[in-house]
């Protein structure tokens, strides 16, 4: 009985690589797009710019706010409306990438507010200017703090990668779901699944980990 | 564009949406509750010296921690009646999130424990105290200030999560938003009414959290004063 469900199981695994692939371009993709305009957003918030600066604060809100799977589908159901025609793969791209770049600019944001001002003014005396300082000396302090927690949002971002399939994307979670109805195990099939999520994940939970206790042997702090 | 929205509909559809307004709200209070035993027993058991103790809690932790809470509810859902458990669809739901939150809490407490300085325990030490009288009078008390916050933070995305269980329709509010959606063709007035009532789900969640960072506050300055 096992073995059959085994092989048929082992049968599936042209699907479940396709699943598997999809989770990682979903991700892959929306991680650079996220990254690039989380930065961007992050340095826009702290910038002078009081308007722009709280209308991105009213948008991050919005996002963090409100379930991701709701997010999902005012996109793909909504944009169409609006003249926009979509495929669910772009969709899910879209609002992967917004999600992600709307907690990275949060956490670069929060990355520069803790680079002391004493930095800013030297940088400032030694004549150098807006972009340089950014460059030269905000930006390298503020990635040391961002970093563990930009690692733990990629993490986020895989997982979230697999609310996705309820507009029909045929990645990893979705994989599973099809599969468990011709092969009705689903603690076999789901586990499968999961280690396929640990395997990629794990990994990254262990660097923001090690980043993190790196960091806080810099700072002269006791681990306990 | 978007020149035909139609409040009435919305007016219309009030009834269910407030209807699932009210399942998120208690299904999510009952999820947490489960979370916050599932997260203590966890983090009991982390504490430990033995290893027969705190390495289940670990590889527990790290294995909810690296999948995705989708998968993870699939897993009970299709799962359990392999075993012979056949729940309602809205108990797995309740499960999935008590279980899910509950591998996160188990670390914010942690977090919170190992916060306490050394020598605050070295102090229940030397006055004589045993293992549990300093844990209630000494650890705990310390620790349970610094947790609210974090404890806060993990209720909204507990919150936000709970979305998820529409998908193995449980009558709450993504569901709701989805009927209207798929009954009248008109899924912008369904989802953004959904997410309206999140939001006022986040921003009273929110709230608390600054209110109860400012008592916090005070609480600290009185007990230094």
């Amino acid at each position: 009985m096992i073995w059959q469900q085994f092989q048929s199981l082992i049968g599936s695994y042209p699907l479940a690589l396709r699943g598997l692939g999809m989770t990682v371009a979903l991700s892959l993709i929306s991680l650079v797009v996220g990254t690039l305009v989380g930065f961007a957003l992050g340095i826009l918030r702290t910038g002078g710019n009081q308007l722009i600066s709280r209308a991105i604060g009213v948008w991050v809100d919005l996002i963090r706010g409100t379930p991701f799977l709701v997010q999902i589908f005012l996109i793909f159901f909504i944009l169409p409306e609006l003249g926009i025609e979509l495929d669910a793969f772009t969709a899910g791209i879209i609002a992967l990438s917004n999600l992600a770049a709307c907690f990275i600019c949060e956490i670069v944001a929060a990355g520069i507010r803790a680079v002391p001002t004493g930095q800013v003014e030297a940088a400032l005396a030694s004549g150098l200017a807006r972009w340089q300082r950014m460059r030269q000396v905000v930006l390298p302090q503020a990635m040391r703090m961002s970093l563990p927690p930009l690692v733990g949002q990629y993490v986020l971002l895989i997982k979230d990668s697999s609310v996705v399939s309820a507009i029909g994307l045929t990645d990893l979670t979705r994989v599973g779901w099809l599969v468990v109805q011709r092969v009705p195990n689903g603690l076999l099939v789901f586990a499968i699944v999961g280690i396929g999520y640990f395997v990629v994940c794990y990994p990254l939970i262990l660097l923001a980990r090690r980043l993190e206790s790196r960091m806080g042997a810099a700072h002269g702090e006791v681990q306990l | 564009m978007l020149e035909n929205f139609s409040f009435r509909t919305i007016v219309e559809y009030l009834p269910l949406f407030g209807h699932g307004f009210l399942a998120t709200l208690w299904l999510s209070i009952v999820s947490f509750a489960g979370a916050l035993a599932v997260g203590i027993i966890l983090c009991a058991m982390n504490l430990q010296r033995s290893r027969l103790a705190n390495v289940p809690a670990k590889i527990y932790i790290d294995a909810i921690r690296a999948t995705p809470l989708l998968a993870q509810l699939y897993f009970l859902y299709f799962g359990l009646p392999r075993l012979g458990i056949v729940l309602p669809e809205l108990v797995v739901g309740i499960l999935a999130l008590s279980l899910n939150s509950g591998a996160y809490i188990a670390e914010i407490i942690r977090a919170g424990i190992l916060s306490i300085s050394r020598g605050q325990v070295e102090a229940g030490i030397a006055s004589g105290m045993t293992y549990m009288q300093r844990m209630r009078l000494v650890v705990l008390p310390q620790a349970f200030r610094v947790t609210i916050p974090p404890l806060l933070g993990q209720a909204i995305v507990l919150v936000k999560d709970s979305a998820l269980l529409s998908l193995i329709s449980v009558s709450e509010l993504t569901r709701a938003g989805q009927l209207l959606a798929s009954d009248r063709f008109m899924p912008a007035e369904g989802f953004i009414t959904t997410a309206a009532c999140y939001l006022i789900l986040y921003y009273g969640l929110k709230g608390l959290a600054a209110l109860s960072g400012r008592w916090l506050g005070q609480q600290s300055v009185r007990s230094r004063t």
